[in-house]
């Protein structure tokens, strides 16, 4: 890994030496996880515990005409079979999405897509219940589908949401943003405009582990214990406790260690409400534990934006204005996981790191007989696909002008003294140095080299193809005011407490899926308050222990979670201080702080360690007067604005000209996340991001057959990256620090998701360049790469 | 069969899946269940010291076997190479492959000692890993190889 701007090499040996703050640290997760002793959710065991399973609809639209149990329920091992009919009875077959839309829990009108929940079985073991759901015999009397978002609006189209009082389409929402008629008029008098169609196919997060609860209701206590796979336990709670009616403090969330997330777990699912009906009626813990294919689909897809964009420019490269026409497939009911106001996510940053003259986007949605979802798998609100379209059609742009695509960026980017920026459509760019980020990616990728090796390739008849895109990220919702779910404002609680031995405890509202938050958080804590981090347990995933906050995703642990943890610390510092100006007896503008201690001014021989002043604090001895006894402290952090991480991607790769298969020679990544915490973890999610870009640029689709049955329903038909599918990844950072962040620092979970799909397919495009190709849609399977080599490349949708 | 060199005995359903005898009925929840068509590898253990998916085995086929998981690698309180190699080089985030991971590592480094980086690349190649993007831990397979060698001299670079 190179640097632009960052403090010296930390060698791992002397991580335990290392007192106090950021750096190369290993992680305290991974002693338990290397040893097989993590907890995850299905390893959870306990007495008596029964299993769930779940019946899914064969078809994608169907009316139910009758469903007959009593085979099931006839079962020696089965417990109790439940229908949406009976759920019916006591008001919750249907509950709220996170997009104030309601979901069935069972169906109980029709299915409106292949695999939504119809029934389920508690059994005594999970075998079991399988076998019951082959015993429950449900009559459907089928109904036509709409599966092409582009017909979902045709007057004939069924309708599918007539659950919906006075529905009669398939309308979801229409948004828009920006200002058409100043936008018009740039078009209007602009030398060149470029206009391309962009499909951004559905795919799905897939994390390693699937979804799935334990719940243990409790009847004595009245209280319900729900381990569940949620990147939220506070906000799921909470939502919980509106929708069972239970009190909320008598539910406890726990997310124990997840395999894995990326936003596939923020939703509830109808799963854990069936798991938390079954452990009410039958009085012992249920497990319900997803297999893959229900997986990939019935739980959170992502993407599925049918996007026109267009771009106007003058002749010699300067971009004036971007417009967009959305058309955006939401599935059979709208479970889109995004802040209230912002039914489109962050889309609004369309304009990436371009300083334009005016923007316009203008979004449909429309209801198809799919799974529900939308925003999911490191998307940062729907960043991605923004991100996608401009880098996709500033490449158009480019080959329309016979430009270099770098140098057309670098002629438009937002410039260093143009921060904090605001953009045409209401964002405020917090900071950047974008072209400093991309000279660094050029240099090592050695970019004036690559090209002309490629001039030499290509007289040789091979396709070598270097693609670039440079992205802006807006991660770290809320503020409150702006961002809410379902009435929650975005805003995440810390608590920090110093033992009185000098150990510490902080508690997080915000939830690990794997990026390390019992290191990183120790790191940010430890940097404030000088104690080691190994000396700081960081608790974290269960709603008795922790304060509220609002969950792991949107890259909004560090940016949200990140500053509430420094900024408790500080308050315990400040707290500590008056404490040390009692004991060194000086006043407190008399102390100096050098991390882990306080000294008199001057004279150096004069401190006292935190360790000290924590004793003092729950000691026998006087503390200041007016000053209460204990060393903690708790806040409730809310974001004045979004932070804005960035990075410029440079891929290379070959196309095999006889199978049209792409192989990614190079990617280099050089991402700016502002100050970095923990190099190697920001390495390791940078890495996974761009393993993500290459799965939805080359391999992923959730594809459906006229049908609606899915085409990507089990990981032999949904491809995922392998170790061979990818590149030892180069990677490179520059540091700008976030003005507003307490300790400067921005997220950086989704940025190489969102940033490295443009990089792939403009460097597959510009490989193609000898066959006269501008655009070809994702993903790029030898078989689309082959269509877009014979002049007829088509759309995956 | 035997489970990390101790005796087992059970009476079982001829259908039980490995992964989930280890599983429910030993409580040796290290080994995971990821997919349903044999291609995550997340369930990885070694029957007779060769690497098989547990979920395509029957637990009654495993029966006189001897049948290692990722809760045996560790060694009278020793960690096994592979197992510091993961945590010096951040081969793992969420944890869920890691035991798979480990258990092909293992067995690659038993036949071959000192592999390339393609064949690293490829004898995990059956297994998938969503969090890492695998060039960690390639690294972490090359640094238990090192480690091994005794010639383990560099460190990884920063951040990696």
């Amino acid at each position: 890994m190179t640097a632009v701007a960052d403090g010296p090499v930390t060698a791992f040996e002397d991580n335990d030496l290392k007192p106090v703050g950021f750096g190369r640290m290993l992680r305290k997760e991974d002693p338990r996880l290397i040893r097989g002793r993590g907890r995850f959710v299905d390893d959870v065991q306990l007495n008596g515990m029964l299993h769930l399973a779940i019946l899914r609809a064969p078809m994608a639209h169907a009316r139910i005409v009758s469903i007959d149990t009593s085979a099931a329920s006839a079962h020696p091992k089965v417990k109790l079979v439940v229908t949406g009919a009976m759920l019916a009875e006591q008001g919750m077959a249907w509950m709220p999405t996170l997009s104030n839309d309601v979901q069935a829990v069972l169906a109980t009108d029709k299915v409106r897509f292949q695999g939504q929940e119809v029934a389920f079985v508690v059994a005594e073991d999970r075998y079991s219940a399988r076998d019951a759901l082959e015993l429950i015999d449900v009559e459907y009397e089928m109904l036509a589908p709409v599966i092409d978002a582009r017909t979902a609006l045709d007057p004939s189209a069924p309708v599918i949401r007539d659950d919906l009082e006075g529905k009669t389409d398939n309308h979801c929402f229409d948004w828009q943003t920006g200002d058409a008629a100043a936008t018009e008029a740039v078009f209007a008098s602009a030398d060149v405009v470029v206009s391309q169609d962009i499909v951004y196919p559905r795919v799905h997060p897939a994390p390693m582990e699937t979804c799935g609860a334990v719940a243990d209701y409790d009847a004595v206590e009245g209280k319900l214990t729900l381990w569940s796979t949620s990147q939220a336990p506070h906000a799921h709670r909470t939502l919980y406790a509106i929708v069972a009616g239970l009190p909320e403090h008598k539910i406890r969330v726990i997310s124990p260690d997840i395999g894995g997330g990326f936003g596939n777990k923020v939703p509830i699912y109808p799963g854990y409400v069936h798991a938390i009906v079954g452990s009410l009626l039958t009085g012992k813990p249920v497990k319900w534990m997803e297999d893959r294919s229900e997986n990939l689909t019935s739980t959170g897809f992502a993407r599925d934006y049918i996007m026109r964009g267009e771009i106007a420019a003058t002749k010699d490269g300067k971009i004036l204005a971007i417009r967009t026409h959305v058309l955006a497939d939401h599935g059979a009911f709208n479970g889109t996981a995004t802040p209230v106001k912002f039914p489109a996510g962050f889309f609004g940053v369309f304009t990436g790191s371009y300083d334009i003259k005016a923007a316009f986007a203008k979004m449909t949605a429309v209801y198809t007989n799919k799974a529900p979802g939308g925003v999911a798998y490191a998307c940062s609100f729907r960043i991605t696909e923004a991100v996608y379209l401009v880098e996709r059609i500033v490449d158009c742009l480019a080959q329309e002008l016979a430009m270099d695509p770098v140098e057309l960026r670098i002629k438009n980017f937002i410039r260093p003294e143009q921060f904090p920026y605001t953009s045409k459509t209401g964002w405020t760019y917090d900071s950047g140095n974008y072209e400093r980020t991309l000279r660094e990616a050029l240099r090592i990728a050695g970019y004036d080299e690559l090209r002309k090796e490629q001039v030499e390739r290509r007289a040789r008849g091979e396709l070598m193809g270097i693609g670039v895109a440079c992205f802006t990220e807006a991660v770290g919702a809320g503020p409150r005011k702006d961002m809410d779910i379902l009435g929650l404002g975005m805003a995440d609680g810390c608590e920090l407490r110093i033992h009185p031995t000098g150990k510490a405890v902080v508690r997080l509202s915000v939830q690990s899926q794997g990026q390390g938050h019992e290191t990183t958080f120790a790191q940010i804590v430890a940097e404030e308050i000088g104690i080691p981090p190994a000396d700081i347990e960081v608790v974290h995933g269960d709603t008795d222990q922790t304060p509220f906050g609002l969950g792991t995703y949107g890259s909004r642990s560090t940016p949200v979670s990140g500053a509430a943890a420094a900024l408790v610390a500080r308050k315990v510092r400040d707290k500590a201080r008056l404490i040390a100006s009692g004991m060194l007896e000086v006043s407190v503008a008399d102390l100096e702080w050098v991390k882990g201690s306080f000294h008199v001014k001057g004279d150096p021989t004069k401190s006292v360690t935190i360790a000290d002043i924590a004793f003092r604090a729950y000691g026998a001895g006087d503390l200041p007067e007016g000053l209460e006894g204990g060393l903690e402290a708790q806040i409730c952090y809310n974001p004045e604005n979004l932070t804005y991480p960035n990075g410029a991607y440079i891929c290379v790769v070959d196309v095999d000209p006889g199978t049209a298969q792409v192989t990614v020679r190079r990617f280099i990544a050089v991402d700016d996340c502002g100050t970095r915490i923990n190099p190697m973890i920001i390495e390791g999610q940078v890495h996974g991001g761009l393993t993500d870009g290459v799965g939805m640029a080359l391999m992923e689709i959730i594809a459906f057959d006229e049908m609606g049955n899915c085409l990507g329903g089990s990981l032999m038909d949904y491809l995922i990256p392998t170790a061979l599918e990818v590149p030892d990844w180069e990677t490179g950072f520059t540091v700008t620090p976030s003005p507003h962040h307490p300790i400067g620092a921005k997220g950086i979970g989704e940025s190489a998701t969102v940033g490295s799909p443009p990089a792939i397919v403009n460097a597959v495009i510009d490989a193609l360049k000898p066959y006269g190709v501008r655009h070809a849609d994702m993903p790029l399977t030898p078989s689309r790469v082959w269509d877009a080599m014979q002049g007829h490349p088509t759309p995956p949708i | 069969m035997t489970v990390n060199d101790a005796e087992v005995t059970r009476e079982i359903e001829g259908r039980l899946l490995l992964v989930h005898f280890l599983r429910d009925h030993l409580g040796l929840t290290g080994t995971h269940w990821g997919c349903d068509t044999s291609n995550c590898g997340t369930c990885v253990v070694w029957m007779d010291g060769e690497p098989v998916k547990s979920c395509t085995v029957l637990a009654a086929m495993a029966g006189g076997h001897e049948v290692r998981t990722v809760e045996g690698l560790e060694q009278d309180g020793q960690l096994d190479p592979v197992q510091q190699g993961f945590m010096q080089c951040h081969g793992l985030q969420c944890g869920f492959c890691t035991p798979g991971m480990l258990m092909t590592a293992r067995a690659l480094l038993d036949r071959n000692p000192n592999p390339t980086e393609q064949e690293i690349r490829e004898a995990i190649s059956g297994q998938i890993c969503r969090c890492t993007g695998y060039a960690t831990i390639v690294r972490s397979v090359q640094w238990a190889a090192a480690e091994e060698a005794g010639t383990r001299t560099t460190i990884p670079a920063e951040g990696a």
